[in-house]
């Protein structure tokens, strides 16, 4: 234990250095040859997942007590969930976390998935656009993770349907981590420590090199290990009426109601329904249209078209939209009563979502809203943050902010 | 076709006496007859006779008086319960987030239980729950939809007088069994019977009149429309799929027996929604669906055309959408009365109509691709489906109903299985098998309470502190009663069961370092 001690004090004096010159220091490291010893890998599934004899964990909730029509995993309150992702051995899980909050896979050592994704803001980063490498502005506000095991849309836009292509996105985008997958592997495969936690997480050989894919593999494990159905609406819907109060309740029923049409999109149990849909809200100012997924698909039709958010922790995940023009649920609720294609700008022709209308909800009728989201907010499964990472790099736990 | 003849003439009857429907009403005296059984699990009584099934509700009788509040009595139902609703003015929103309920309004010398937004309410009823009943209300002047479900399947909304609720009249959405039948409804902005994202449904015997949209069947699997009097509405019968949807089919749609007269009402739909573009006088409109039967209806009156078989690019502006197949496949037009359409029709239709060199309207007009037959073709008037084929498809009467011959059951679980559900859903988050995590380890609880799940169930319901090291346990008492005993039963038993790995769970190493320290 004084071991361990000793060698994470010795690495606060590195990360203290870190802090003005963060590459060349991740250099002084390796070329050193330091690494914090004493990394294992969790041998028991994550909460919310039973262990299988074949060493994989499977999901295991409430709502799997019911069904969905077609399967599609979209209704109401007694409704299963939409398919999930799981499978993953609880080495892999584990190894992924280490991987999600190691700044190791950026370029230079000072961004990590849990910068744009912290656990402790929703697994967002309450920033209106999310910052990258070298302090790079991105063009949209990065989304929160939790429930990912049961999406199969990702990015704003929708231009992946698997969480490892999703990742490849941020990893190899120059304005985000910055790397590339060799130089990214040269990195891993330099690191002993990772050597051998990949080995045990793949059973495989330790001489064997660290493989891109085996990389997707681990943080796909661990983002689909974030799930959050427990909130007090859950409790309501599994049947217990007294978990929200009446304004909940009032808010609940505006929700739904089919003046607001919010469940129309954002449809229970996930509080999306995964599609693609043109609102119009409005850029942050001085900034051009962006396009959404016109930018994809080339189709005209989706100028402006972003995918439909879940709204599970959203009261976690301020600023809002895709380029978090709303800063509170507040201001965003208010947007969907201002008039259709009110935001719109001049000269645009957005062929805007049927739902978009005039619902003239009230004052009051916004605030019910915004209670009841509230309502939505479960993170008694959070995971634990690990205090350091095999690269001896700081994390977001370690309170020392890379430069940037 | 001498049988079609005898069903078109009882069908006139009915449809001019959809006002039959109270015969369900029961009858004199000072209590009125209770509700028949439910037609879900027989085929409905219109072909089959008096439809006399056990009983519907099976629990308490809750009644509910002018002035009390609908919704504090749903409150206090359960399952199985009938709430009876007396004649008066009810301004509220109810909803049902509970199985198994039935609402009913009574009648008295003529008098309903009215449901009166004001204008100022969102919704009349809105459910969630399965089984719901919903029967006999007015309903009048909210601003959202008269009668709203989200998923609850097995659900039954008959002889509702509805008319000025906004929206949709009646919207059951997400549900799987159900059946809408002798309602009588106007005066809706968009459909006045919307059946969205639905399997096996009947939609029969209602008269809809003053809408928007008659009824819509959108994004549906087995849909029989069937002896309804649709007139005076923008269109008639719409079945078509919306791109944009979760669930991504619209098929197996018959449509049959119906009135469908007149539909020339001006389009007062809200601009922006997908009815807005409907042109008045449109009779029936199948766009992108797939094996759509239309037979024995009297098309009529209708000024733009009869019937339009489409694909994606009629109507509405709206975004592409890859996952959907835009081209309606399999569009069966069996015999039917067509007559009087198309006098008045819209441009494009009308220049489809000089190019031919006709004088006369469209019965049936194709737009885009599609695929289909026609039996009888030189019966109609007719643009744009000369590709569709002679029919040689039999009569849709062999179908009498696309309701489930029983009622849908939800998953029938082990209480085991209920319990490891909950316990790896909820439980897992503090307690592991054989480590510390926030609550003890599940070892240490099996040692407390071995062969007491009873009362290792009430501890969960109802938690004392009990010790230092750990911090006080919340409680459990949203779980249900029997999910708290499935729950404890399950914990006791884990270890025990022959699967090794079962129990080997907990979080991170790193916790579990900190909590050995």
């Amino acid at each position: 234990m004084k071991l361990i001690t000793g060698i994470v004090a010795l690495l606060a004096v590195g990360f203290t250095f870190l802090q003005l010159r963060p590459s060349a220091e991740m250099q002084l490291l390796y070329t050193n040859g330091i690494e914090p010893q004493g990394f294992e890998l969790n041998c028991n599934c994550p909460p919310g997942f039973e262990l299988t004899d074949g060493n994989t964990c499977e999901s295991r909730n409430m709502y799997q007590m019911y069904a969905s029509l077609e399967e599609k995993g979209v209704g109401g309150l007694k409704t299963a969930l939409p398919e999930v992702r799981d499978g993953f051995s609880p080495q892999q899980t584990d190894l992924g976390r280490y991987l999600f909050f190691d700044p190791i896979l950026s370029e230079d050592g000072t961004v990590s998935c849990a910068s744009c994704h912290d656990p402790k803001k929703g697994f967002s980063d309450g920033k209106a656009q999310s910052v990258g490498i070298h302090g790079n502005v991105v063009s949209r506000s990065a989304p929160s993770l939790w429930n990912v095991a049961y999406m199969n849309r990702f990015f704003w836009d929708g231009r992946a349907n698997l969480l490892e292509e999703q990742m490849k996105g941020p990893l190899y985008s120059e304005h985000e981590m910055g790397t590339t997958p060799e130089s990214m592997l040269e990195r891993l495969n330099e690191n002993n420590t990772y050597r051998q936690l990949f080995a045990k997480a793949f059973g495989r050989n330790a001489d064997e090199t660290i493989s891109d894919t085996e990389v997707y593999t681990a943080i796909a494990a661990f983002e689909c290990s974030l799930v959050s159905l427990n909130s007090r609406y859950d409790q309501y819907a599994h049947g217990f009426h007294e978990a929200l109060n009446e304004q909940e309740i009032e808010g609940m029923n505006v929700f739904r109601s089919f003046v607001a049409r919010c469940a129309e999109c954002h449809t229970p149990p996930l509080f999306t329904n995964q599609q693609i849909a043109v609102l119009g809200t409005p850029e942050p100012d001085g900034k051009p249209l962006d396009i959404g997924a016109q930018g994809v698909t080339g189709d005209a039709s989706q100028r402006a078209g972003f995918k439909v958010p879940s709204l599970r922790n959203v009261a976690q995940t301020a600023p809002y939209m895709h380029s978090g023009r709303f800063s509170t649920l507040r201001e965003t609720v208010g947007f969907y009563t201002q008039g259709r294609g009110h935001a719109v700008p001049e000269g645009e022709k957005l062929i805007l979502h049927w739902h978009i209308w005039e619902p003239e909800l009230t004052d009051h009728e916004l605030d019910l809203l915004v209670a009841f989201l509230q309502t939505l907010t479960d993170e008694s499964f959070m995971p634990m943050i690990p205090k350091q990472v095999p690269s001896g790099l700081p994390t977001i736990a370690s309170n020392t902010k890379p430069s940037v | 076709m001498k049988k079609g003849v005898v069903i078109l003439l009882s069908l006139a009857v009915f449809g001019l006496g959809v006002f039959l429907g109270s015969r369900f009403l029961g009858g004199k005296g000072s209590t009125p007859a209770l509700p028949y059984g439910s037609p879900l699990s027989s085929v409905p009584d219109s072909l089959q006779g008096s439809g006399e099934v056990a009983s519907f509700f099976r629990g308490q009788i809750i009644e509910v008086k002018d002035g009390e509040s609908i919704q504090e009595a749903v409150g206090k139902a359960n399952p199985g319960d009938l709430i009876r609703i007396y004649p008066g003015t009810y301004h509220e929103t109810v909803y049902i987030d509970k199985d198994d309920i039935s609402v009913q309004g009574v009648r008295e010398d003529g008098e309903w239980a009215t449901l009166d937004g004001k204008g100022e309410l969102n919704d009349a009823i809105l459910y969630s729950g399965n089984g719901v009943l919903i029967e006999n209300m007015k309903i009048m002047n909210y601003k959202g939809n008269g009668i709203m479900g989200q998923a609850g399947n097995n659900f039954v909304i008959r002889n509702n007088w509805v008319f000025d609720t906004g929206v949709y009249g009646i919207f059951p959405e997400f549900g799987k069994n159900g059946l809408v039948s002798h309602n009588v409804l106007s005066g809706i902005e968009d459909a006045a019977i919307y059946v969205g994202m639905c399997d096996n449904i009947d939609v029969r015997n209602n008269e809809v009149f003053n809408s928007v949209a008659g009824i819509e069947i959108e994004n549906c699997r087995y849909a029989l429309v069937e002896d309804n009097y649709i007139h005076d509405n923008t269109g008639g019968i719409l079945t078509f799929i919306t791109p944009g949807l979760p669930i991504k089919t619209c098929k197996h749609v018959i449509i049959r027996n119906n009135f469908v007269m007149n539909n020339n009402h001006v389009n007062f739909g809200q601009e922006g929604s997908l009815v807005a573009s409907l042109p008045r006088g449109t009779g029936i409109i199948v766009m992108a669906a797939d094996s759509v039967y239309i037979e024995n209806n009297i098309i009529a009156g209708n000024n733009n055309v009869g019937v339009v078989v489409s694909d994606l690019s009629f109507g509405a502006q709206i975004s592409k959408d890859a996952e959907v197949d835009p081209t309606p496949e399999h569009v069966v037009i069996l015999d039917n009365v067509m007559m009087n359409n198309g006098s008045d029709p819209v441009d494009d239709v009308k220049l489809a109509m000089a190019t031919q060199l006709k004088k006369t309207g469209p019965d049936l007009i194709g737009n885009g691709k599609s695929t289909g037959c026609i039996r009888n073709p030189q019966a109609y008037t007719s643009f744009g489906l000369g590709h569709f084929t002679q029919c040689d498809a039999p009569s849709t009467s062999s179908i009498k109903s696309y309701l489930l011959p029983e009622p849908y059951k939800p998953l029938e679980l082990e209480t085991m299985e209920k319990g490891k559900l909950a316990f790896y859903g909820v439980c897992s988050g503090c307690h592991a098998y054989d480590i510390n995590m926030i609550g003890p380890p599940v070892q240490v609880i099996q040692a407390l309470y071995k062969d007491n799940p009873k009362g290792l169930a009430e501890y969960i319901n109802n938690p004392v502190k009990k010790r230092d090291d750990y911090p006080e346990m919340p409680p459990q008492n949203y779980l249900s009663e029997e999910t708290r005993m499935a729950v404890a039963e399950y914990v006791l038993s884990i270890g025990q069961m022959a699967n090794k790995g079962m129990g080997r769970y907990s979080y991170h190493s790193e916790e579990l370092k900190e909590k050995s320290e």
